[in-house]
């Protein structure tokens, strides 16, 4: 379960982190961002501290500890295949490879949760679902 | 939840792309207007896009930050009769470059249909979503 959810969280977020870089293929100056999901999903499931973000540092003990997950995955630069004149690093056909991935593992990863959801509800219910 | 951003992230990119074809087409209608509502020749005009950031909110939308006039030359047509011409028999017309407008709204209509493409996966996503553990 903490599998899935950790998994479609991640997902969600890169979603909308590359439907934004779509949306922005044409702005002058604006740079495509990305996450490095493998390494944040793994960091999250083993409850390290995740690459690329910065803590913050706690100097009191009545200073309320903010963990990495709440600021979200450190967001990325991708490194653009060919510089564009206007400063935009969005490469439309490379983003929307990412897109059209993404949206996949998301769709597989809420299938994989609504099985295992389905799973434990004939587990509970003793009948087959 | 990511996925409902999406979808104002994606309006906010067909908005933009709406407003260019606009333009798109103000400028090819105008291709011939040697007198616009100041007197002067139409001038093509383009659409500036800047990245919108929206808080607490990872994805970026974008919007049309400012409309800009076109500073190409205008285009010098030998029309001797014509009353607007000049003592050269010279009529100056708009600065529209017809090509660079055909260029320009086949870029903004792909735009718009990635745009549109986008949002309709979000929307698969979301339904899959709401069918969970069913």
């Amino acid at each position: 379960m903490t599998f899935g959810e950790t998994a479609l969280k991640l997902r969600t977020f890169r979603h909308e982190v590359l439907s934004s870089n779509l949306v922005n293929a044409d702005t002058p100056n604006f740079k495509a961002r990305d996450i490095d999901f493998q390494s944040v999903l793994h960091a999250r499931l083993s409850n390290q501290a995740e690459a690329h973000t910065l803590g913050l540092d706690r100097t009191h003990q009545v200073h309320i500890a903010v963990s990495g997950e709440s600021l979200g995955p450190k967001k990325l630069y991708r490194v653009p295949v060919q510089p564009a004149v206007d400063g935009n690093s969005v490469d439309p056909d490379v983003e929307r490879g990412h897109f059209v991935k993404n949206a996949f593992f998301t769709e597989s990863a809420l299938s994989f949760l609504g099985s295992t959801l389905r799973t434990r509800l004939s587990a509970i219910t003793g009948q087959p679902s | 939840m990511s996925l409902l951003g999406t979808f104002d992230v994606g309006t906010t990119g067909l908005v933009a792309q709406s407003l260019r074809l606009n333009l798109i087409a103000s400028n090819v209608a105008n291709a011939e207007t040697a007198v616009s509502a100041d007197g002067q020749p139409y001038r093509a005009r383009h659409v500036v896009f800047q990245a919108q950031p929206r808080t607490g909110r990872v994805g970026q939308g974008v919007a049309v930050s400012r409309i800009v006039e076109s500073d190409a030359a205008p285009r010098m047509e030998y029309r001797p009769g014509h009353p607007l011409a000049n003592a050269q028999g010279y009529v100056t017309m708009p600065n529209v470059n017809p090509a660079e407008q055909m260029v320009d709204m086949v870029s903004a209509s792909r735009a718009y249909q990635f745009n549109v493409e986008m949002m309709n996966t979000t929307r698969q996503l979301l339904l899959k979503t709401l069918d969970l553990g069913k």
